[in-house]
């Protein structure tokens, strides 16, 4: 028998501690350094724009005139996808986590993640060469029975190249996102609180409402904010599908444009006070997200006593 | 406002496997019925299938018949979300709906399918409810705190509070104290002995003392090993299965010589 002392320990175990924590740390540190970076990045880059002539800035009417269309625009389009696809994902990601037969919903689970895995150059192709096409018909139709609202004046784009539907192919987009994080979270619901609500005599869809749906609440929250994110910042597909112009309220007419698709298009051949202009454009797409961000996280917060974290 | 049940060779099946065999047991109303045996005889799993609960888990199903006053709970078009909002539930762990406040908990299961109730009604209800489950004092100056605010033992009671609120025929309690202190439990045996004025009382426990205090009669549930079906051994008055059983395992699980 050999006597141990408490003052002695293994030294292997710190170790691994000590490397453990200093990892954590430093990726911690990483990446509010990137953020820090982008950000300081951006606002260097954009203050010559901000502080230009008037007449020096694209449109010759100052930086203001210029980004208020595209914030706009950005908004209508992510606006449209969220709305069509945040329905669209919580019934999908129910019928996976709570009606589907369990050989269905793993099949279904998986071709649903690998919709998210799809480059989104591949969707605005989809978007420009099938959808806008497809769709045009009905654009004719929603100006001549629905026309008095203003988002669906006439006359309906001819090629469908239109905000909705760059809206709509940004919807299919997001649609795997908000669907993957909201079945996880539906998933996670305490199998006692759901017995509780069934025990009471609630019918299934009682007991969604009772218990997944709250329960989920903040987690839905989140993923919609997530796909917002997807949504605002989309380029690709929204630059192809897209035949811009200035805004318009109507959905269905050519016009209106995102800030990333007109960065993406004009930045290639930008040089001097033009590039200044595209990265303060940047920079007000970085603002609206953060915005975004704080809204939803006061959202959840607001709620935080109901949560059932406690 | 209670009804009895009885119960005719009941077999329950986790697929092909048999959890319990052949149940033939007589609940009378207003009465506090005690199930008890080793862990893994089946007692639980009989319990939830005297409301149906049992289908939850994938795969479950039973053959015999449960009568409630005579109507078999497995006959042909019996919706199972009726039956279980005439037989309530409160289970193991304290479970209060943590986005609900605890005036929204009690109301949980009468707000069900659509019921329209005033805000005078429902005032009523819960002061009725709450004082029935022996928490009106400690609650009535924070009903719209959340429920998962209060302590284990008066969450549970709050459970019961939201079980009785609908006013079923019969409660089924799964071990509702083994997750409690000795002070809560003891409240809840007071409260289950209140309760059996008015309802039909069934519950499962693993402690003895328990079962020995709160019912009138005892039920005796034991496997022969892993892999077999759960049995109900011996059903009788409580003070005689626990001075003077019949059969042995009986005496040998109430005496602590097994078990």
């Amino acid at each position: 028998m050999t006597t141990t002392s408490l003052t002695k320990s293994r030294g292997a175990g710190h170790t691994g501690d000590k490397v453990f924590s200093a990892a954590t740390l430093a990726a911690g540190c990483l990446i509010l350094a990137v953020l820090f970076g982008v950000a300081l990045f951006l606002v260097v880059q954009a203050i010559p724009a901000l502080v230009a002539p008037a007449d020096q800035i694209q449109g010759g009417e100052g930086f203001f005139t210029y980004i208020w269309p595209l914030v706009i625009g950005t908004l209508i389009a992510a606006v449209i996808a969220l709305v069509i696809a945040t329905p669209l994902a919580i019934g999908v990601a129910l019928f996976i986590s709570h009606f589907a037969p369990r050989n269905l919903a793993s099949g279904l689970g998986y071709v649903v993640d690998l919709l998210a895995a799809i480059p989104s150059v591949v969707y605005g192709a989809w978007g420009v060469a099938f959808l806008a096409k497809e769709i045009s018909p009905s654009y004719d139709w929603l100006a001549k029975n629905m026309g008095w609202l203003p988002i669906f004046q006439g006359p309906a784009s001819a090629t469908g190249k239109t905000i909705l539907t760059a809206g709509i192919v940004l919807a299919v987009m997001v649609l795997p996102i908000i669907t993957s994080l909201t079945r996880e979270i539906f998933l996670q619901t305490p199998k006692l609180h759901e017995e509780a609500a069934l025990a009471l005599g609630a019918t299934r869809w009682e007991m969604i409402r009772m218990t997944v749906l709250p329960f989920g609440r903040p987690g839905i929250i989140s993923a919609v904010m997530l796909g917002l994110g997807r949504a605002l910042g989309e380029t690709m597909a929204v630059a192809l599908v897209l035949s811009s112009g200035a805004l318009t309220a109507s959905l269905i007419q050519t016009g209106n444009q995102t800030i990333a698709a007109e960065i993406a298009l004009n930045f290639p051949e930008a040089s001097g006070l033009k590039v200044n202009t595209l990265i303060a454009a940047g920079l007000v797409l970085f603002v609206i997200t953060l915005g975004v961000n704080v809204i939803a996280r006061g959202i959840i917060s607001r709620h935080k006593e109901f949560s059932g974290a406690n | 406002m209670s009804k009895r049940i009885d119960v005719k060779d009941l077999n329950v099946y986790y697929g092909k496997f048999l959890a319990v065999e052949d149940v033939n047991i007589n609940i009378d109303a207003k009465s506090v019925t005690a199930f008890i045996g080793p862990s893994g005889c089946g007692k639980s799993t009989f319990l939830r299938t005297l409301n149906r609960m049992h289908e939850v888990i994938p795969g479950a199903r039973v053959e015999g018949e449960v009568l409630l006053d005579g109507d078999n709970l497995y006959g042909p078009g019996v919706d199972p979300v009726t039956v279980r909002s005439q037989i309530g539930m409160v289970f193991q762990r304290p479970n209060p709906f943590p986005t609900m406040s605890i005036r929204d908990n009690v109301l949980a299961g009468v707000k069900l399918n659509n019921k329209k109730i005033s805000k005078g009604e429902a005032d009523v209800l819960v002061e009725r409810s709450l004082q029935g489950a022996n928490l009106w004092n400690e609650v009535k100056d924070r009903l719209s705190k959340p429920g998962s605010g209060l302590s284990g033992g008066q969450q549970q009671r709050l459970c019961i509070a939201r079980a009785i609120a609908v006013e079923p025929q019969v409660i089924l309690m799964d071990e509702p104290c083994s997750a409690l202190d000795p002070i809560s439990t003891l409240a809840i045996e007071d409260l289950i002995n209140e309760l059996k004025d008015q309802y039909t009382v069934v519950i499962v426990t693993h402690n003895m003392q328990q079962a020995a205090r709160v019912s009138d009669k005892t039920a005796f549930f034991n496997i022969a090993g892993t892999g077999k079906p759960g049995k109900l051994i011996e059903f009788g008055d409580t003070p005689t299965i626990f001075s003077n059983p019949t059969e042995k395992a009986t005496e040998d699980y109430v005496s602590g010589r097994f078990g």
